[in-house]
C-alpha cells in the first residue's frame, strides 16, 4: 500500500533540463558559427576562440576558489561566455584582448554581481563592450589575411554596394562569428528545436529593426538594402544567441516582444544615426538594463484580480 | 597638540571623506583623470576647507543659527573666488585642465559639511586641523585615484612614462567608468584592509591585556579598540548628519 500511496508536494512533473544541458545546447548551437568563422579566418580565430574560453573558464574557477564558493564551471555558462566573446572579436586581434576580455565579462559584469542569474548584463557584450571602449583601434581593425578592408555594413554606410550572398555565407571581414547568416542560422534552429529558445525575442527584434530601417533608413522598403542590414554584423548573432540570455531578458511574454522591438530600434538607431556602423552590443547592453522597468510594466495581472492591477 | 594630531589622522584615514564618509563624488569621478589633476584638485579643496573652517569656527557665536547655511555659503564661496584667481594667476596649467570644477567646490558637500558638523561647534584651532586632514584625506584619496587612472589609462603616473613600451592602454579608465570602476575597487580595499586590521585588533586585544591605552601614540592603526572608542566619542553624531546630508 505505502509504494502505492506516494505523498509529495508540487511540483510533480520535473523536467531533466538544468543549467548544463541548456548551456552544453547553446555551445553546440554556437559551433557551426565558430566552425565557419576558423573556416574563413584561419587557425588564429581558433587560437583566440580557444584563449578566450579558457580565460573566462579559469577567472571563474580562481575567483570561487578564492572565495571558497562552490565551484560552477561544470554548468558550462563560462564556456558560453567565452565562446561569444570571442565570436565577437577580430581575427587580427592579440590573444591578450581575448583573455582581458573574458577576465572582465566573468569577474565584474558577472562574479561580482553574485554570479550565474544575477549578473544584470549579458557577461559576453560586457566584456565586448569594455574592449570596444579601450581599445577601439584593435577592436575595430578587421584586417586579415583573407579580408582587407572595411566591414559590409561599413560599406553599406558610406553608400557603397555590398555583395549579399558573400554576407549570407559569410565570405566577408567582421568578427569571428558574426559573419556567416547560414551558420547562425543552423544554429538558432538547434536551440529553437531543442526548446532553449522561442522566436519571440528574435522575431519581435528582427521585426521591430525592419521596420525602423524601412522607416528612417532612407532607402525605403528597398528589399535588398534591408537584407543586407539583416544579414551583415552582428544582428543574427545578437538576436538568436546574445539577446535571449535566459538572466538579462525580461521574464514576462509581453515583456520579451517589448524588449525585442526596443533592440531592434536601439539597433537601428545607432546604425543609421550613430558614427559607428554596427550597434548591435550597446544596444542589447542598453536593453538589458530597461528589463526590471520592462518586466515591471509587463507584469500579468493574477488570476482572480478582475483586470484591476495595484 | 593631541587633538590636531587626532584631527588629522580622522581626517585621512579614519573618516576619509572620499572612501569613507563618500562625499564630494563628484570632483572625484570628474577630474581625477591623471594623478596632477587629482592631486591640485585635492590641494585646492584642501586650502578652501582649511580657510573656511576657521572663518566658520571664527564666527560661529554671531551667525544665526536660522541662517547659518547662506552664511557658510557665503564664507565657502569668498574663498573658492580667492583659490580660483590665485589659480589663474600662477598655476595657469592646473587652472585650465580643472575648468569648471574650481568653481564647483563651492557645492563640494565635504566643506559644507565639516563646516555644519564640526566647526560651527568647535573652537578655531581644532577646526583648523579637522579642515587641513580632512582636505590631505581629500587629497591622498583623488591623487591615488588618478595614479590608478592615468598608470592603466596611459602607462604613466604625474606624466611619467612607467609602463614598458609594450604596454596598450587601456582607455576606458581615462573616461568616466573607470572612475567609477577604480573608486570602487580601491574603496574595497581600504574597507578589506580595515576589516582584516579589526579582526588582528580583536585577537592583539585579547592576547596583550594589559595594553597600556595610549590609543592616540600607537602605531596599530588598525586597532579595534581606536576604531571603536572613536565611534563612540563625539564625532559619530556629525557622521550621521553628513550622511543624511549626503543621501
Amino acid at each position: 500500500m505505502s509504494d502505492l500511496m506516494k505523498v509529495s508536494s508540487n511540483p510533480h512533473v520535473r523536467s531533466k533540463t538544468d543549467t548544463s544541458n541548456i548551456m552544453l545546447t547553446v555551445v553546440i548551437a554556437l559551433l557551426p558559427a565558430a566552425g565557419f568563422g576558423i573556416y574563413n579566418f584561419g587557425l588564429d580565430a581558433l587560437i583566440l576562440i580557444l584563449v578566450t574560453v579558457a580565460s573566462t573558464v579559469l577567472t571563474e574557477f580562481i575567483f570561487e576558489k578564492i572565495c571558497k564558493r562552490k565551484v560552477t564551471i561544470g554548468d558550462y555558462s563560462a564556456v558560453v561566455t567565452g565562446l561569444l566573446l570571442a565570436m565577437n572579436l577580430p581575427v587580427s586581434a592579440p590573444w591578450w584582448i581575448g583573455v582581458v576580455g573574458g577576465v572582465f565579462a566573468i569577474l565584474v559584469v558577472k562574479m561580482l554581481f553574485g554570479g550565474l542569474g544575477q549578473n544584470f548584463m549579458n557577461p559576453a557584450l560586457g566584456g565586448r563592450c569594455f574592449l570596444l571602449i579601450s581599445f577601439t583601434s584593435i577592436m575595430t581593425n578587421f584586417d586579415c589575411d583573407a579580408y582587407a578592408g572595411a566591414t559590409p555594413l561599413a560599406n553599406l554606410k558610406s553608400g557603397e554596394a555590398v555583395d549579399i550572398l558573400d554576407m549570407v555565407i559569410g565570405r566577408t571581414a567582421g568578427t569571428i562569428g558574426e559573419t556567416s547568416m547560414i551558420a547562425i542560422v543552423i544554429g538558432a534552429c538547434i536551440l529553437i528545436l531543442m526548446g532553449v529558445i522561442d522566436l519571440r525575442i528574435p522575431g519581435s527584434y528582427i521585426v521591430g529593426f525592419v521596420i525602423f530601417i524601412s522607416l528612417f533608413g532612407g532607402h525605403g522598403f528597398d528589399w535588398a538594402y534591408i537584407s543586407a542590414h539583416l544579414a551583415g554584423g552582428g544582428l543574427m548573432l545578437g538576436a538568436f544567441f546574445m539577446a535571449t540570455d535566459y538572466v538579462t531578458r525580461p521574464i514576462t511574454k509581453n515583456g520579451q516582444y517589448l524588449f525585442g522591438i526596443l533592440l531592434g530600434i536601439l539597433t537601428g538607431i545607432f546604425r543609421i544615426f550613430g558614427p559607428s556602423s554596427e550597434g548591435v552590443s550597446y544596444a542589447i547592453i542598453i536593453g538589458n538594463l530597461l528589463v526590471p522597468l520592462i518586466e515591471k510594466i509587463t507584469l500579468p495581472t493574477a488570476f482572480g484580480k478582475g483586470g484591476v492591477r495595484k | 597638540m593631541n587633538s590636531a594630531k587626532e584631527r588629522l589622522v580622522n581626517g585621512i584615514v579614519k573618516e576619509n571623506p572620499t572612501f569613507v564618509l563618500m562625499l564630494g563624488m563628484c570632483p572625484t569621478l570628474a577630474v581625477t583623470t591623471s594623478a596632477v589633476n587629482g592631486l591640485g584638485m585635492g590641494l585646492t579643496t584642501m586650502a578652501v576647507l582649511a580657510l573656511s573652517n576657521v572663518f566658520i569656527s571664527l564666527l560661529r557665536n554671531i551667525i544665526p543659527d536660522k541662517v547659518r547655511i547662506p552664511a557658510f555659503i557665503v564664507i565657502i564661496a569668498s574663498f573658492v573666488t580667492v583659490v580660483e584667481l590665485l589659480l589663474q594667476g600662477y598655476i595657469p596649467f592646473l587652472y585650465d585642465s580643472l575648468g569648471l570644477y574650481i568653481p564647483l567646490i563651492v557645492v563640494n558637500c565635504i566643506i559644507l559639511g565639516r563646516a555644519e558638523a564640526y566647526a560651527y561647534k568647535n573652537p578655531v584651532l581644532p577646526s583648523l586641523f579637522d579642515g587641513i586632514g580632512m582636505g590631505l584625506g581629500f587629497s591622498v584619496a583623488l591623487t591615488c585615484i588618478g595614479a590608478v587612472r592615468e598608470l592603466l589609462g596611459a602607462g604613466e603616473i604625474f606624466g611619467i612614462r612607467v609602463m614598458p613600451e609594450s604596454f596598450v592602454p587601456v582607455s576606458i579608465f581615462i573616461m568616466a567608468p573607470g572612475a567609477f570602476f577604480v573608486l570602487a575597487i580601491l574603496t574595497a580595499i581600504q574597507n578589506k584592509v580595515k576589516i582584516n586590521g579589526e579582526k588582528k585588533g580583536k585577537d592583539m586585544s585579547k592576547i596583550q591585556s594589559g595594553c597600556g591605552n595610549d590609543c592616540m601614540n600607537c602605531s596599530d592603526t588598525g586597532c579595534a579598540h581606536g576604531l571603536y572608542g572613536e565611534k563612540a566619542g563625539g564625532t559619530s553624531g556629525g557622521q550621521m548628519k553628513e550622511g543624511e546630508k549626503n543621501g
